[in-house]
């Protein structure tokens, strides 16, 4: 990258002290997006993407603690003072969470919650701020929108509801979008309208986004770079073409295997990974992968392989065994 | 919306007619010849039984209730045969004393209760808010009596900063009478206000966990207005039951306080019914109060429904 | 779409794991002084102490000394004997009221919770009506009717008692009635009688204890507050509540005698109260504050 990334994580660890012990969410993560560029971040549950995310945003639980630099905008976010962080959020940094029923306050109305951010951040007054929030709905697709205002979340559908959040989120003109699991608790059927939305506001406004997923479908051909987690660290890392062409982490492949094509015989059974992923309290010797690697080699237990760089610099891999393997498109 | 408020009436009903049934039979059964009771010294069994026969004492337990009854929806409870009011005078008296107590207590109440519930629910967990639990539950302990005495000696009789007894009306001297009501009202409140703090606590601190907070902060938005709007606003629906029910239950139950401060409240309209057996006060005060608590509890149903859009149009 | 969902739960930050209320040193602190004032109560007669009745004008509101422990009250009474005669007092109505909510409450709340239906919202109906009086001044008007005495008060309290404890009863019924064992027990063809007394009651039995503790706490107060007034246990016997009333009189001349019976009174209270808590919070904890 020429320019100076906007967002650059780096060496971030999340640690959480349970009952049980330990709990290493996040293990030693460096990302970097630049300004208008979209980045994806593909695991299972429990992978620590959504403890990533809180990480950035600094909105981590109590108890978590963070180790690291998170810079944003020149500014290194993490001790940050409260006051010039709390300028930041939902202005320079906006984020959409998963399901919208919760994420929404569902005793205030749409409007009051859009105009809030907009009379925090932007000090508009009572009606430039009204104004302003039916041109946002408008935008995110909502019919109607003035009436809308004066309505509560539980009056919409789960696709509105998260138009809503997204119009909110954007309400401020924002550097960064982080999106975490914007679609999963949505219909199937919305789904691909929100991420079109989601795309189609970010080349707009070139604002850089983050999509989080457990799904390698949704980043295809909506972002521009993937970052694959598992157990807590990044195992694979390229430009979102070079990633579904040519996959070097069994993981990787693994998870794009797990998606069923739709020209596929009917009943053809789902290659799923078998194994579970590791207790994040105990944590594994060696690659995390590898009880349920097939590839799986006596290094790949003793040694944690580090990210090394493949053909390109910009793609990145963490494996002993990486395959060379000529991946399809996703249908 | 009406489809709500025309359910709760129907269940309204039935109560309201119980607690009349109720009210009348305990003021009927008791032991202790009515008749006699008001001639005094001065009965003989023909005077006793022409008074009988004139208040309709003679008739059957059911006329009389439905008599009594058919009166009260016309307005007229009835008149005390002791002092000659209407049971509406004796009401209108005492009820503004009684009213003005509630009011106050209930005030400084949610004063302490509120601010000290916000405090320990955004610092759950720490020393201060082990503290403050501790206290509350503490002082669930200190029955309302204890609490006035103390006030008294520490107040009254040590310090001398204020009144122990005594009473004037608002209109007359408005700083006198409030000074009266300190430290009845202090009283009140302080038991009170663990009751409001434990709950709003507790409401609170789930509230906080919830998603739509996480997103608050992240907005950006101030402290300030996350707690008292984002936070406060879902967890006041418990908070408005408990002063409604606290309300509702003061108007006739404060006897305690009134009677040691002296205070011309319905309780102690109410003890002193008892004592002379004026049972038409009695009867038709405690159909008022027992009445105005199951009212109370409607109107908290109904403000449930305007602070929770949710329970409105039926969902939730 | 695939998904590869598994059971590990995202948010791995919260791992439910029970907190176990350990019984602190508050705990056993609070069940010492319970076993202590009911030993003291229950042995009063025994103890080597001065008659609580005797009354010597000569040597009235005395100060601690070492014949008098806690110094003698306006009559020239004995008040450490006057206190533990008075701990019997109140805590026979404390302890024997609430039995009687807790035993008619209780059945009444099984019941309902069981059988549902009419009868069910029958009984919290009557039970809301007899919530809406002020319970005090029903109080009142039985014993100022029906005659002040131990029996008259004991039985009033209880029965004021009963809408509180058929909630619990009721509560817990509620929970449990659709659990496998009830339904496997109907299967097996137990009779009503059976599942109640068998099934039910055992595991109702604990919250239900755990509310007669609260209800101890309750009633002692109450009882108190009655006494306090003079309208409670009826003089010449005298529980800790008419003690303090005895006592606002020489507030200022010998604060004392008032505060020595409420000093213990609220411990007291607040013992049965605590042990109530940590059970019922052991018990049944996912019921807030009642």
């Amino acid at each position: 990258m020429t320019e100076p990334a906007l967002l650059s994580v780096e060496d971030v660890s999340v640690d959480l002290p349970t009952p049980r012990g330990n709990l290493r969410a996040v293990d030693h993560v460096d990302l970097t997006i630049g300004a208008g560029r979209t980045l994806g971040i593909v695991g299972e549950s429990g992978c620590g993407k959504t403890m990533l995310s809180r990480a950035i945003l600094q909105l981590l639980p109590k108890k978590a603690k963070l180790s690291g630099r998170v810079r944003f905008d020149g500014q290194d976010l993490v001790g940050l003072n409260a006051e010039r962080l709390r300028k930041l959020r939902g202005r320079s940094l906006a984020v959409v969470f998963q399901d919208p029923m919760t994420s929404l306050n569902p005793v205030l109305t749409i409007g009051t919650q859009l105009i809030e951010t907009l009379q925090e951040h932007l000090e508009l007054d009572g009606l430039a701020a009204k104004k302003r929030s039916v041109e946002l709905l408008a935008a995110v697709g909502i019919p109607a929108p003035e009436q809308r205002l004066t309505q509560y979340p539980h009056q919409l559908s789960g696709g509105m509801r998260q138009r809503v959040a997204i119009a909110i989120a954007l309400s401020c003109e924002p550097k960064l979008l982080i999106a975490d699991e914007p679609t999963t608790a949505l219909d199937v059927t919305i789904q691909a309208q929100i991420l079109d939305l989601l795309a189609r506001e970010q080349r707009r406004r070139h604002m850089a986004m983050i999509i989080i997923t457990h799904d390698l479908g949704v980043v295809a051909g909506r972002t521009d770079e993937v970052a694959v987690m598992y157990a807590g660290r990044v195992v694979e890392r390229a430009p979102t073409p070079a990633l579904f062409k040519k996959m070097h982490m069994p993981y990787t492949q693994a998870l794009l295997a797990a998606i069923p094509k739709i020209d596929a015989a009917p009943h053809t059974p789902l290659p799923a990974i078998s194994g579970r992923p590791p207790d994040p309290t105990r944590p594994v010797q060696g690659c995390s992968f590898s009880p349920r690697c097939r590839y799986a080699g006596a290094q790949c237990y003793r040694e944690k392989p580090l990210l090394t760089a493949a053909e390109s610099s910009a793609h990145q891999y963490a494996c002993f065994h990486p395959i060379q393997l000529a991946g399809g498109v996703i249908a | 919306m009406l489809g709500f408020v025309a359910r709760r009436l129907v269940y309204l009903l039935p109560v309201l007619i119980a607690v009349s049934l109720l009210t009348f039979l305990i003021a009927s059964l008791l032991p202790g010849d009515l008749a006699y009771v008001i001639l005094g010294d001065q009965a003989t069994p023909e005077k006793v039984e022409a008074l009988r026969h004139d208040m309709g004492l003679d008739q059957p337990i059911w006329w009389r209730y439905l008599s009594w009854l058919g009166h009260v929806l016309e307005g007229d409870f009835g008149r005390s045969f002791r002092t000659g009011q209407t049971v509406w005078q004796a009401v209108a008296e005492r009820l503004p004393v009684s009213f003005e107590l509630m009011l106050l207590a209930e005030i400084v109440g949610i004063a302490i209760g509120v601010p000290v519930a916000i405090a320990c629910a955004v610092r759950s967990g720490s020393a201060f808010d082990r503290f403050m639990t501790g206290s509350a539950f503490g002082m669930l302990s200190v029955p309302t009596f204890l609490s006035a005495i103390l006030l008294i000696y520490l107040f009254a009789v040590e310090l001398r900063w204020l009144p122990a007894t005594g009473y004037v009306p608002f209109e007359e001297d408005p700083a006198g009478n409030l000074r009266f009501f300190v430290l009845p009202a202090l009283t009140l409140a302080l038991a009170e206000w663990p009751g409001i703090m434990r709950v709003l606590r507790s409401d609170m601190i789930a509230t906080l966990q919830e998603d739509y907070i996480a997103l608050a902060k992240a907005k950006g938005l101030k402290a300030s207005r996350i707690l008292f709007v984002h936070a406060l606003k879902p967890s006041s629906l418990t908070l408005i039951t408990i002063t409604g029910i606290n309300i509702g239950r003061l108007i006739g139950g404060a006897v305690i306080v009134e009677t040691i401060f002296a205070l011309p409240g319905l309780g102690r309209l109410l003890v002193g019914a008892i004592y002379t057996r004026d049972l038409i006060i009695l009867q038709g005060v405690v159909l008022f109060v027992a009445g105005g608590f199951v009212l109370m509890n409607f109107i908290v149903d109904m403000l449930y429904a305007v602070l929770d859009p949710r329970i409105r149009h039926g969902h939730a | 779409m695939a998904t590869l969902e598994l059971s590990l739960n995202e948010d791995v930050a919260v791992t439910p794991v029970r907190r176990v209320r350990r019984l602190g040193p508050l705990f056993w602190a609070a069940v010492t002084w319970t076993v202590f004032i009911l030993a003291a109560a229950a042995f009063a007669g025994v103890l080597p102490l001065p008659s609580p009745t005797d009354m010597d004008m000569l040597e009235r509101r005395m100060p601690m000394s070492g014949l008098h422990w806690l110094g003698t009250d306006g009559l020239g009474r004995d008040e450490l004997a006057r206190l533990i005669h008075g701990a019997r007092i109140s805590l026979t109505v404390g302890l024997c009221a609430p039995v009687i909510g807790v035993t008619i409450g209780g059945a009444l709340g099984m019941l309902a919770g069981y059988f549902r239906g009419r009868f069910e919202s029958l009984v919290v109906g009557s039970m809301d009506v007899l919530l809406a009086f002020p319970p005090l001044i029903l109080a009142l008007a039985v014993t100022a009717y029906l005659g002040q005495s131990l029996f008259n008060l004991t039985c009033i309290l209880g029965v004021l008692g009963i809408p509180a404890f058929m909630r619990v009863a009721r509560a817990a019924t509620l929970t449990l009635a659709r659990r496998e064992f009830v339904i496997a027990a109907e299967a097996l063809g137990a009779t009503h009688a059976r599942i109640l007394l068998r099934e039910l009651l055992p595991n109702v039995f604990l919250p239900l204890l755990a509310f007669f503790l609260l209800g101890v706490a309750v009633t002692i107060v109450v009882e108190g507050a009655l006494s306090f007034l003079g309208l409670g246990v009826p003089p010449p016997i005298s529980s800790w509540g008419s003690m303090i009333g005895e006592g606002r009189e020489s507030l200022e001349v010998a604060p004392r005698l008032a505060f020595i019976p409420a000093i213990t009174m609220f411990l007291t209270v607040l013992s049965f109260n605590l042990v109530g808590d940590t059970l019922r919070a052991l018990t049944d904890p996912r019921q807030g504050a009642l």
